[in-house]
């Protein structure tokens, strides 16, 4: 067993170095959409600091409709879309595409989810200070949230580990294209369960590190 | 000096309409200690939240200088709200960030440079007594403490007047002493306008110069404390002074 292993270790390193390109640049991409437009979800709804009901359903509609199509679907009817931003649609950085298109809606939600965890009496009593809508967004709603947007990155994180695996399997590259390629076409069930290995100490250390700096910074915690 | 002419608030809820304030005027002077006081319900918050420009008035206007607060718009707005600075009941302190940061919030909004700022905060601090606290955060602090913290970044940009909601009624007897203390102090000391709004008839009696009763969204009676409460003329005002005679309230 060992032995495949390591004469895969060069297959098994580019794969590990692929899937953790795909989920570094789709969680930054994905928050470069997903935190304004999380933002927005939540200052555009009622009683927000931008309350504008009918774009607040509309945003709302984007972000469900995007969160309902299956992922490898997603991946599938993006190809034309992806060709036009990446210039193909095979390899890593073509994926990069379809994970931030699928996760955007997703980092949105948590974000939202996020901020109406900020009390509102906070918010008005910045509005009583002199804060500008703007201040109000970034020292209030985001460094108030902190702590949980930095759980919700780590979920997130953990999700696209998940898709990019996906990604993977219709030609990404990655740890997930390797699964497939010796584990399932080449019967080699240990190449298999190495790559599972590997996804599970991923999953635990973003949860570890990303969990740890929540709490670490958490100011609520009183010690 | 603010004044207050009938100011009449009503919300539309599902429910139906409340009126939470019907033609309430009175004026509260520079330098007055002025306590608001009734029963729960009687439109006590929703008086200094119009005071505080977090809800429009639906009829009538509050004058602070003689300008009309709801004419103010964009940098005015935001001045008019330096000039007025609001003690929640809830404290509403950043949970994320230090005492010397909630306190020195104020004047980063309102750009004032780092030197100066913390200068600034470390004389509020000072004042309130909680220069050994500046580097606590508020889930670290008590009750009163975070009263104070309150204090100390509502008088951060010199306001000309501090709006005190309930300020101790979620404290202890000694707490609440000291906290009328200190507001007296800064009253005196900085000439600062103080409202308090209260159901407590001790905190008016122990502070307060003036006072305006407020029953069932309408002003009852209002004036000099002493006189108030040596004559209280309506029967809302004997029953909050547990006088005979004051007529029973649901
Ligand atoms: N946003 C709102 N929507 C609907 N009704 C409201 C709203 N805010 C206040 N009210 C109603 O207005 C009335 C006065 O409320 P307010 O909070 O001003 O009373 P209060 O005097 O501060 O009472 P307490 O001493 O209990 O704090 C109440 O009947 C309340 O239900
Ligand atoms: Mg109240």
């Amino acid at each position: 067993m060992l032995e495949t292993i390591l004469s895969l270790k060069g297959v098994l390193l580019e794969g590990l170095g692929a899937t953790l390109y795909m989920v570094a640049g789709s969680t930054i991409f994905s928050y470069l959409l997903g935190l304004p437009l999380g933002v927005l979800l939540y200052t555009t709804g009622k009683g927000g600091i931008h309350e504008n009901l009918p774009l607040n359903r509309a945003l709302g509609w984007i972000v469900n409709i995007g969160r309902s199509i299956p992922f490898i679907i997603l991946i599938i009817a993006l190809i034309p879309f992806t060709r036009l931003v990446a210039g193909k649609a095979i390899g890593p950085t073509a994926a990069i595409v379809p994970l931030v298109i699928g996760a955007a809606p997703f980092v949105a939600r948590l974000v939202e989810q996020s901020l109406q965890e900020v009390d509102t009496g906070v918010i008005e009593a910045a509005k009583c200070m002199g804060a500008t809508r703007l201040q109000i967004i970034l020292q209030v709603l985001l460094g108030e949230s902190l702590p949980s947007l930095i759980r919700g990155l780590s979920i997130t994180a953990i999700t696209l580990i998940g898709y990019s695996a996906m990604a993977g399997t219709v030609g990404a590259g990655g740890l997930g294209d390797i699964a497939i390629r010796y584990g399932y076409y080449r019967y080699q069930t240990e190449v298999m369960l190495f790559t599972i290995l590997l996804l599970v100490l991923l999953v635990c250390l973003i949860q570890f590190l990303f969990g740890f700096t929540a709490n670490r910074i958490d100011k609520r915690n009183r010690s | 000096m603010i004044q207050i002419e009938n100011l009449t608030k009503i919300f539309h809820s599902a429910a139906g309409e409340v009126t939470a304030l019907r033609e309430v005027s009175f004026s509260i002077e520079d330098g007055d200690v002025f306590g608001i006081i009734g029963m729960s319900g009687a439109g006590k918050s929703t008086l200094l939240r119009c005071l505080s420009m977090l809800e429009q008035p639906t009829s009538g206007r509050i004058l602070l200088d003689g300008v009309d607060l709801a004419s103010l718009r964009g940098k005015q707005l935001l001045a008019a709200r330096r000039r007025m600075g609001v003690v929640f009941q809830g404290y509403h302190l950043l949970m994320q960030k230090s005492v010397r940061e909630n306190v020195a919030f104020p004047l980063r909004l309102a750009g004032v440079r780092r030197a100066e700022r913390e200068a600034r905060v470390d004389e509020l601090l000072e004042l309130v007594g909680l220069a050994d606290k500046a580097n606590a955060y508020p889930a670290q602090l008590s009750g009163g403490q975070r009263q104070r913290v309150a204090i100390a970044r509502a008088l951060a940009t010199n306001p000309q007047v501090l709006l005190c909601d309930e300020p101790t009624s979620a404290l202890d007897p000694l707490t609440t002493r000291q906290v009328l203390e200190l507001l007296r102090e800064l009253n005196q000391r900085l000439g600062v306008t103080i409202v308090v709004i209260t159901h407590e008839i001790a905190v008016v009696r122990e502070i307060c110069n003036k006072v305006a009763v407020i029953d069932a969204a309408q002003f009852a009676e209002g004036g000099r404390t002493d006189e108030i409460f040596a004559k209280p003329a309506s029967s809302i005002t004997r029953l909050l002074l547990g006088v005979e005679g004051g007529r029973k309230h649901a």
